[in-house]
C-alpha cells in the first residue's frame, strides 16, 4: 500500500483494516515474517487513524436552500 | 333598623360561602377558548375563558401550570378542570384551574393508537428491519427546523464529540400542516445525496399536537423506506412518536441522538492506542520466543560438543552398515529360497511326464480306433452283401439269358417307348450273344393298358 493511498483512506476504512490485522494476530500461529509485516502495516494504519483524530480540518456545517443547493450554515447562538 | 343593613364584605363572604358549599362548583370541567392570556413573572397564569356568548375569568397558579406540556395562547381551544370560587377584593367569581390541555387531544391520541397498531401489524417496528448505525460516519444529514434548540444541540454535541464528521442540514417545518410533507421530502432527498451515512431527524419537546408531524403515516413510511439509517429524536424522554418506533434507532432527545450518531473522539483515540500497544506486544513476544528458541539451540549438546557428535555419528554409521549387511544377506537367502521353489515347480512341469501321458493316450486311442474299424468293416460287408443280392436279382443279363433283347439308340441310350425314335432312325438290338444293326421302317403305336 502506497503512502498516497494510505492518506486517502477514510478513517472508517483505516480502523476496519487495523481491527482485521489485530484479529489475524490474535488467531495465533502466524509465522514470524508475517507477524512483522502485520506489525508494520498496523503501525502505519494506527498513525493514519491518530493523525485524522488529532489534526482535524474544521468541517463546516452546510444547509440546503430552496434550490436544493448547500450553503454554509452557522447555528444561532443561544439567546 | 340599623342591624338590617349589611356591609359589602359581609355580602361577598356570604356569596363565597354559598359557592363553596355547592358541589357542582367544586369540580367544574369546561371546554372553552382562551383570551386575555397573561403570564405573571412569578409563574401564575391569568386568562379569560369564553365561548360565543359568555366568558369567565380564570387563574392557574404556577404550582399547577409548571407541568404543562404546551404553552397556552389566545385563540387556543382548551379543556380545563378546576373549581369556581369568589375573589373577594373585587367581588368576582372565577375558575381556579388545576388541569389544562388542548382540545382535540383525545382524538389525536386515538389516531395515534390506531396508526401504531396498524403499522406494528405490518411489521414496520420489527427489530429485524432495523439497519445498523455506522460506527464511524463521515457525513450526517440533519432533518429538523433550522431554528430552535434541537439543531443547536445536535450540532454542538457532534462537534464536541467527533469533529471529523461532515454535517448537512436539510431544513424542514416541524410543526403545522406543512411539517409532514417537508419531512418526507427531506428524507427522500437525503437518500438521493451521495455519501450520507446516517440521518438524524426530529425536534424538541412539545404537546401531542406540536409533535404530530412525527406521528403521520407518510413520515413513518418514508423512514421505513429509507436506505440510509435513521436516528429519530422527537421530543423528550417520555415522548414516543410513531417515528420513534419505525426508526432504526430511537434517541430520547436531540442531544441523545447526536451522542448515538458519533463516537467520542477521546474513546476512539484510546482504542487506537490500545491496538497499537497490542501490536507492539505481539511482535515483541514473537521475537522473544524466536530468540529463546535460537538460544536454546545454541546451548544444545550438539553445538557444544561437535567431537562427541562426530563420534556418535561414526557409531551410528557402524550400526547402520551392520544393519545393511544383515539385510542384504537375508535378502539374498530369501531370493535363493525362491529360486529353489521355482525350480521345484518347474520340475513338475517336465515334458517327460507329458510324453508318458501322451503315449498312454495314443495307445488307448489306437485300440479304440481299431475296434471301431472292425465294427465298421463288418457293417459295410453286411451291407455290401445285401446290395449284391439285390443286384443279382435285377441283373438284365440274367433276363437276356432267357431270350429277351434290348434296343439301343445310336447314341447308346435304351429305347423304352415308340416315342423315342422316328421312322428311318438306326437302332442297335442287343441279344444274349451279339448285336443286330437295324433300321426303323415304321411305327405302330398301341396301348396295352386298355
Amino acid at each position: 500500500m502506497s503512502e498516497q493511498a494510505q492518506q486517502e483512506l477514510s478513517f472508517e476504512e483505516a480502523m476496519k483494516q487495523l481491527e482485521e490485522l489485530v484479529g489475524k494476530l490474535e488467531e495465533g500461529d502466524v509465522p514470524l515474517e508475517k507477524a512483522i509485516t502485520y506489525y508494520q502495516e498496523g503501525m502505519k494504519l494506527s498513525k493514519v487513524c491518530n493523525d485524522k483524530l488529532t489534526r482535524v480540518e474544521k468541517q463546516m456545517e452546510q444547509i440546503m436552500n430552496e434550490q436544493g443547493e448547500f450553503e454554509p450554515f452557522t447555528v444561532q447562538e443561544e439567546e | 333598623m340599623k342591624d338590617r343593613y349589611l356591609t359589602v364584605t359581609a355580602l361577598t363572604k356570604y356569596i363565597k360561602r354559598k359557592f363553596e358549599t355547592d358541589q357542582h362548583l367544586r369540580e367544574v370541567w369546561l371546554r372553552a377558548e382562551i383570551s386575555n392570556f397573561k403570564q405573571h413573572s412569578r409563574g401564575h397564569m391569568y386568562l379569560t375563558l369564553k365561548d360565543q356568548t359568555s366568558r369567565v375569568s380564570a387563574v392557574m397558579f404556577s404550582g399547577n401550570n409548571k407541568h404543562l406540556k404546551f404553552t397556552p395562547e389566545n385563540g387556543m381551544n382548551v379543556l380545563v378542570k378546576g373549581e369556581i370560587s369568589v375573589y373577594e377584593p373585587v367581588g368576582q367569581y372565577q375558575l381556579y384551574i388545576r388541569q389544562m390541555e388542548p382540545d382535540g387531544v383525545g382524538a389525536l391520541y386515538l389516531a395515534y393508537e390506531e396508526l401504531k397498531k396498524k403499522l406494528s401489524g405490518e411489521g414496520l417496528f420489527e427489530e429485524a428491519r432495523k439497519k445498523p448505525i455506522p460506527k464511524y460516519p463521515n457525513h450526517i444529514a440533519i432533518i429538523t427546523s433550522p431554528t430552535g434548540a434541537a439543531i443547536r444541540d445536535i450540532i454542538t454535541t457532534i462537534k464536541r464529540r467527533y469533529p471529523l464528521v461532515k454535517l448537512s442540514v436539510l431544513p424542514v417545518s416541524v410543526q403545522g400542516p406543512h411539517a409532514a410533507p417537508s419531512v418526507v421530502k427531506a428524507i427522500q432527498h437525503a437518500n438521493e445525496l451521495d455519501g450520507i451515512d446516517v440521518i438524524i431527524t426530529g425536534r424538541g419537546g412539545g404537546s401531542i399536537e406540536e409533535l404530530w408531524a412525527f406521528n403521520e403515516e407518510s413520515v413513518a413510511r418514508s423512514i421505513a423506506n429509507s436506505e440510509v439509517p435513521i436516528i429519530s429524536a422527537v421530543g423528550h424522554e417520555t415522548d414516543y412518536t410513531i417515528s420513534d418506533f419505525v426508526a432504526d434507532l430511537r434517541a430520547p432527545t436531540p442531544t441523545g441522538a447526536a451522542e448515538m450518531a458519533v463516537p467520542s473522539r477521546e474513546e476512539v483515540q484510546q482504542h487506537v492506542q490500545s491496538l497499537k500497544r497490542y501490536l507492539h506486544r505481539v511482535v515483541h513476544t514473537e521475537i522473544n520466543q524466536s530468540r529463546q528458541r535460537l538460544q536454546a539451540m545454541q546451548r544444545s549438546y550438539a553445538f557444544r560438543y561437535p567431537a562427541k557428535l562426530m563420534q556418535q555419528k561414526e557409531q551410528d554409521l557402524d550400526r547402520l552398515m551392520e544393519h545393511l549387511q544383515r539385510n542384504v544377506n537375508m535378502s539374498l537367502e530369501r531370493k535363493q529360497e525362491k529360486v529353489g521353489n521355482l525350480i521345484q515347480r518347474l520340475s513338475q512341469q517336465h515334458p517327460e511326464r507329458q510324453i508318458e501321458l501322451s503315449k498312454v493316450n495314443v495307445q488307448q486311442l489306437t485300440t479304440r480306433n481299431q475296434r471301431a474299424m472292425k465294427q465298421e468293416l463288418g457293417s459295410q460287408q453286411q451291407a455290401f452283401g445285401q446290395l449284391l443280392n439285390k443286384l443279382n436279382l435285377l441283373n438284365p443279363l440274367e433276363i437276356m439269358q432267357r431270350g429277351y433283347a434290348i434296343p439301343f439308340t445310336s447314341d447308346g441310350s435304351v429305347v423304352k417307348t415308340v416315342q423315342d425314335v422316328q421312322p428311318g432312325d438306326s437302332v442297335q438290338v442287343r441279344l444274349k450273344d451279339g448285336v443286330l444293326d437295324a433300321e426303323v421302317r415304321g411305327i405302330a403305336e398301341e396301348d396295352y393298358n386298355e
